[in-house]
């Protein structure tokens, strides 16, 4: 059987050390660099290990700045077949709901797939959210947590893995799966494949392409949720501050332990 | 409601105006006007550092789609395994007590399975005024789509202005699969929740992957949606008598239906939860090699504890995933943590700041983890551990003799 994949994946930053400036609570972030979002590695890795099975192809799909173009780039450096960009101004100040409306809406207009991949999370919005919220807009079934896909008679031969139960599944296609990390090793991009992918067109799609032309259901009118304020976190009264020396430490903080009984 | 508005013709300087925005959103357009791309994540930075009047918030037309007296109570989705209603569902239903108590409104439940009826029952010793229980055997274990479909129904009846859910591996599945089917907002992992005005839900967590908080409302839409992390919140007393009222649902057989069939579910080899032990040594970034955390792990069993570690050791293998501590982690609340070499990022502590007792030891005295630590220890661990490994095995040979 072919199968037609989409990985959905995300520009993240790459570095995590934001803070707030707590003079002032305005945002830090030191350079503006950017990566892949690490959990999607794993997705498409799936995906490609999924293709080389049983045949088909592989698209990757994000949404973001012009220059997230840079993710569908290592996708295809990566092995995948095909990329999307969904970019448009009217899709900034995306929440959760809009942002998974506008992947459907992107989905909706690729046409016919077989099953979608996402990875366990961002690394930048850490919601995990989104997935979820992609298989229900288009009404689709779904799993998470997944440690094992593979195809058996028509339908995903799905493994997930929650609290104390593995889960032994079968699910029908077309169908959303967001892998869990450590479902497989990535493989690292090839130079010879991001040579030889330097001439695929990553196609972009605008809120024009879309089905739903309505402004209103993208970007920042069509999230119901609104960040307030943003603020440093609590800083909490230091009880005791402690510069003996290692043995002293150590005696200390025994004493504590026994205080506690733990000791 | 408001939105983002850039004024390029205040801005004397456009370009180093763009590097304002930590997320590269802010872009030149064809005619070198700035224009908002989609990177924006609202966070206003260019609103409090560009030019005056440069980029403001605006408001809009409120375009208010719902009418408030329409939606009352405080609802808590009770998730329940085997006749018994997870902890998370405990604490869910005080911290709804407490908010209900602000906003004067009701507090009710939902719990669906196939026996859910003697953990419904139990729930009434917790202070919900109304239990709504969903009863079918297609409910046993957890579908994203039948699940999904018995907590819209409960919605449509009931109304509640909020509505509260585990941040669980199942929560996560089944709070956003409602979120978008009755097509409101969802606020996930909040590690607070306060009650504002006019019934608007203040939803807070960590943001942007970094140390910033961000308080996030759904100021437009009803249900408000959130959920919350396992061992945020504390748990209420468990009453003498039981209050609330128990009803019995029915959705419709169509809406059981699922495209995931379960073949078979196998219990895992048994494994130890950090969230469950009383006494946690964690490692972070000051340890520096994989040998090292044998002196970690020591030091744990010798004080009848399990070690665990921040992201980047979990990434770097040193311990399995699921000793990892924070946002991407597990949550846990012991009665003592000693962390070691962990310079203390929100994703980090807001997976530990709870724990009764925290000691911290790090070289660095401006670490971040010394804000949430109860004892600040400056020192390196390297030396400080084999000294506390050597104290107490000397106390236990004094005790054992």
């Amino acid at each position: 059987m072919n199968i037609n994949i989409i990985v959905c994946v995300k520009q993240v930053p790459a570095s995590s050390k934001t803070q707030v400036d707590p003079e002032t609570g305005l945002l830090m972030r030191s350079g503006a660099e950017s990566r892949m979002n690490p959990y999607d590695l794993f997705a498409i890795e799936t995906a490609l290990q999924l293709k080389q099975r049983y045949g088909g192809q592989v698209t990757a799909l994000t949404m973001g700045p012009p220059q997230a173009e840079a993710v569908i780039r290592e996708a295809f450096a990566l092995g995948a077949d095909d990329g999307v960009l969904a970019t448009d101004r009217r899709f900034a100040g995306a929440d959760v709901l809009a942002t998974s409306y506008t992947l459907s809406q992107a989905i909706n207009r690729l046409g016919a797939f077989d099953l979608i991949l996402c990875g366990k999370q961002t690394t930048d919005g850490d919601t995990a959210q989104v997935g979820s919220e992609l298989a229900e807009r288009l009404g689709i079934p779904s799993a998470a947590n997944v440690s094992s896909v593979r195809m058996e008679n028509g339908r995903a031969a799905v493994t997930y893995e929650i609290n104390e139960y593995v889960f032994d599944t079968r699910i029908t296609l077309p169908c959303l799966i967001c892998v869990d990390k450590d479902i497989c090793t990535p493989r690292l991009p090839s130079y010879v494949r991001r040579q030889a992918s330097a001439g695929l067109r990553v196609h972009t799609l605008t809120l024009d392409d879309m089905p739903d032309k309505d402004p209103s259901h993208y970007g920042l009118d069509g999230s119901p949720t609104q960040v307030k304020r943003i603020f440093p976190p609590e800083i909490e009264v230091i009880h005791e501050v402690w510069r003996e020396s290692p043995s002293e430490t150590a005696g200390r903080l025994t004493s504590v332990l026994a205080d506690l009984g733990i000791v | 409601m408001e939105r983002l508005v850039i004024h390029s013709e205040k801005i004397a300087d456009r370009r180093a105006f763009l590097s304002i925005c930590p997320f590269g959103a802010l872009e030149l357009d064809e005619k070198g006007e700035v224009v908002i791309n989609a990177a924006c994540r609202m966070c206003r930075i260019c609103v409090k550092n560009g030019p005056p009047g440069a980029a403001v918030m605006e408001n809009a037309a409120d375009a208010k789609a719902f009418n408030a007296a329409d939606w009352n109570g405080i609802a808590v989705y009770a998730e329940q395994e085997a006749g018994k209603p997870h902890p998370v569902s405990l604490e869910l239903l005080g911290k709804a007590s407490e908010l209900a108590a602000v906003s004067g409104e009701r507090v009710i439940v939902l719990i669906c399975g196939e026996n859910a009826g003697d953990a419904a029952e139990s729930l009434r010793y917790y202070g919900a005024d109304e239990i709504y229980v969903y009863e079918r055997a297609e409910l046993k274990y957890f579908r994203a789509e039948p699940y999904a479909a018995v907590f819209e129904h409960f919605i449509k009846g009931t109304k509640p202005s909020s509505v509260l859910v585990g941040a669980t591996p199942y929560g996560r599945q089944l709070a956003p699969r409602v979120a978008a089917r009755i097509n409101t907002g969802l606020t996930a992992d909040c590690t607070a929740l306060e009650m504002g005005e006019k019934g608007d839900l203040v939803q807070i967590r960590p943001a942007f992957g970094g140390n910033i908080m961000a308080e996030i409302t759904t100021p437009r839409a009803r249900p408000q949606m959130a959920t919350v992390r396992y061992k945020v919140m504390n748990a209420p007393k468990r009453r003498e008598t039981p209050v609330g009222v128990i009803k019995q649902r029915r959705v419709s057989d169509n809406a059981l239906v699922s495209g995931v069939e379960i073949i078979e579910v196998k219990p895992k080899p048994a494994e130890m939860y950090i969230e469950d032990v009383d006494v946690i040594v964690a490692a972070g970034r000051g340890v520096k090699k994989q040998a090292d955390m044998n002196m970690i792990k020591e030091l744990a069993a010798l004080l009848g504890g399990q070690a665990a570690c921040s992201r980047p050791l979990a990434e770097a293998g040193f311990l399995s995933a699921n000793r990892q501590i924070g946002l991407s982690g597990r949550t846990v609340r012991p009665k003592f943590i000693l962390t070691c070499g962990i310079s203390g990022s929100v994703q980090f502590t807001a997976g530990m700041s709870k724990a009764d007792v925290i000691a911290a030891i790090n070289t660095d005295s401006k670490a971040p983890i010394f804000r949430v630590a109860h004892y600040a220890i400056i020192g390196d661990l390297y030396q400080i551990v084999p000294e506390m490994i050597h104290k107490l095995r000397e106390r236990k040979k004094a005790v054992t003799r």
